[in-house]
């Protein structure tokens, strides 16, 4: 009998895993099924050069569909909810999928809710985000007329998707303002909830270092529980207050509310318990989690989730012939971190290395931790790689799922903050 | 790495005042690890949170993230902060006796 593996957004995960999955069973009578609430894929990493006008809105979003392969159905509808005893998904058009194997895609969203006051007075006026098409066009619209004053850019709480997009946003206000000719009329802070700039200690040291030399100002532990748009200002659970003329907030992040609605399905904040190694969930043992959406302790990123999908792939195929899963993900993520004035940096790290200097993926190779030219050029070519190497489930030349380290400098060696000789 | 007298034990600490053995700690040992956080006394309310705390270590091997904690252990993320002003999850972690939570990258 044919088996369906229903995979449940049409996003990163969702839509190189249906790819992947297709080719793998070519030939064969897997049904594959994907869905997906609406129709419109966004390149999401894209969202941090709209506020600037490098990007637009409508170039970094494309039809879900042409991204899926011939012989991959696609079901656009919100899902209601999945009941795991009865291998069943509900969605809010009525209809009722069963499958085999389902693939959780369904990434992490948005919650304003839960920060006081942030989706009231002064929403999209004084506070904006730049984590959705309409708040990056709307931040567009504002930065262009902003003509000096206290910008904030403040992450909320993690887990965040991208948690190096906030700092690169800084970095590239600090450019867009130089080239208006008013940096020297606005002052920008950054506003974290973490102790440094960023949660690795190499990365954070060499990060808080740039912040400094680019004149942004940095406040840490800042555990924001309200913000005040009418007032301008961040207010944290400590009492401690931030003024500011704009702010950009980065929302609490949360799994799909469905996950919410499906009985065991998900933690606290609605992300689904996940095996850090095989992407099998720890809730049965036919559902598979990629992307966001799983509470593995790695990064929310798009090249994670890539990276993610040569296990998943493989490790469904085990699951269906009944063979043992492998333990392949090894927490394997990198993101170029877009620097301003045409420069970009390489991070490159796993579940146990922390980001270190050298080059990327060998020897000769971009340099990492260290701003370049020829990485702003890797963050740029990424765009084409998402849509016609990554998506397709491709497996791209000399970038592999497992971490690398012959061309890294060990912390020992680097004493940790030096930057490495040419 | 450090050792400390805690209610008449030794007990090994970490860099960051966690502890390295959860195993050692002991009830009575709550009220002098909170003071050493200056919280004093330790009322019905902290104890809910760190029984909590620990009952979460002991189930899934991490301590919770003090949203989680807002949202799971009964206490609002606004009294958790006026609880442990200087941080729910890791003050309540160190004066549970468990490792620092692991948080999220
Ligand atoms: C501003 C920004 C910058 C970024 N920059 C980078 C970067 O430079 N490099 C990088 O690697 N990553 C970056 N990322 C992160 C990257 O985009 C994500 O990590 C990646 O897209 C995750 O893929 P996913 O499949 O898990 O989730 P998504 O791609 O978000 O897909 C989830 C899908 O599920 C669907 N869905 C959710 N709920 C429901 C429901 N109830 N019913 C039906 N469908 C539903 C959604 O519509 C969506 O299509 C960035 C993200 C942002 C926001």
């Amino acid at each position: 009998m044919a088996k369906r593996v229903v995979i449940l957004g049409g996003g990163t995960g969702g839509t190189l895993v249906a790819n992947r999955l297709r080719r793998l069973f070519s030939g064969t009578d897997v049904e594959l099924v994907v869905v997906d609430q609406n129709d419109r894929h966004v390149y999401q990493p894209g969202l941090l050069f709209v506020p600037f006008g490098l990007a637009h809105s409508e170039d970094i979003v494309r039809p879900r569909q042409r991204q899926l392969h011939d012989g991959i159905k696609f079901h656009e509808s919100g899902i209601e909810r999945v009941e795991i005893g009865a291998n069943e998904v509900h969605l809010h058009d009525g209809s009722v999928l069963g499958y085999d194997v389902l693939v959780v895609a369904t990434g992490a969203s948005l919650i304003l809710e839960e920060t006081e006051g942030l989706a009231g007075p002064g929403w999209m006026d004084k506070v904006f985000t730049f984590y959705t098409p309409e708040g990056a066009g709307a931040l567009e619209a504002a930065l262009a007329t902003f003509d000096g004053g206290r910008v904030v850019v403040n992450v909320v709480d993690m887990p965040i998707k991208c948690p190096v997009a906030p700092l690169e946003f800084c970095f590239l206000a600090d450019w867009y303002f130089h080239e208006r000719g008013i940096r020297d009329r606005v002052e920008l802070t950054y506003v974290t909830p973490l102790d440094g700039a960023f949660t690795k200690p190499v990365a954070s040291k060499q990060l808080g270092g740039m912040l400094a030399d680019k004149n942004i100002e940095l406040v840490t532990e800042f555990n924001t529980s309200e913000v005040d748009g009418a007032g301008g200002r961040l207010i944290s659970y400590d009492q401690r207050e931030v003024p500011f003329d704009l702010a950009v907030v980065i929302p609490l992040h949360g799994g799909a509310s469905y996950v919410g609605r499906s009985i065991g399905l998900g933690d606290a904040l609605n992300f689904v318990p996940t095996d850090e190694h095989t992407l099998q969930s720890k809730v049965a043992d036919n559902v598979f989690v990629i992307g966001d959406a799983a509470n593995v302790p790695a990064s929310k990123a798009g090249s994670v989730t890539h990276f993610e999908g040569e296990t998943l792939v493989e490790n469904v195929r085990r699951h269906l012939a009944g063979e043992p899963l492998i333990d392949g993900f090894d927490g394997h993520a990198n993101c170029f971190i877009e620097t301003g004035f045409h420069k970009a940096l390489l991070i490159d790290f796993n579940y146990d290395t922390e980001p270190l200097t050298g080059h990327y993926p060998g020897r000769v190779g971009l340099p990492l931790l260290k701003q370049s030219r020829l990485n702003h050029l890797g963050k740029l070519l990424f765009q084409s790689v998402y849509w016609h190497g990554l998506l397709p489930g491709r497996d791209i030349p000399g970038i592999g799922a497992t971490m690398p380290s012959s061309g890294k400098i060990p912390v020992a060696a680097t004493g940790a903050t030096t930057t490495p000789k040419e | 790495m450090p050792t400390t007298m805690i209610a008449a034990t030794q007990i090994e600490l970490n860099d960051e005042g966690f502890f390295v053995h959860p195993e050692q700690w002991t009830e009575e040992m709550a009220a002098e690890l909170a003071r050493r956080e200056s919280i004093d006394p330790l009322t019905d309310r902290h104890w809910t949170v760190l029984r909590f705390m620990r009952s979460e270590f002991l189930d899934k091997g991490t301590g919770p993230t003090v949203r989680a904690l807002g949202k799971t252990s009964g206490v609002s993320v606004k009294e958790l902060y006026q609880l442990f002003p200087k941080g729910p999850a890791k003050v309540a972690a160190r004066i549970a006796g468990i490792p620092k939570p692991r948080g999220c990258i």
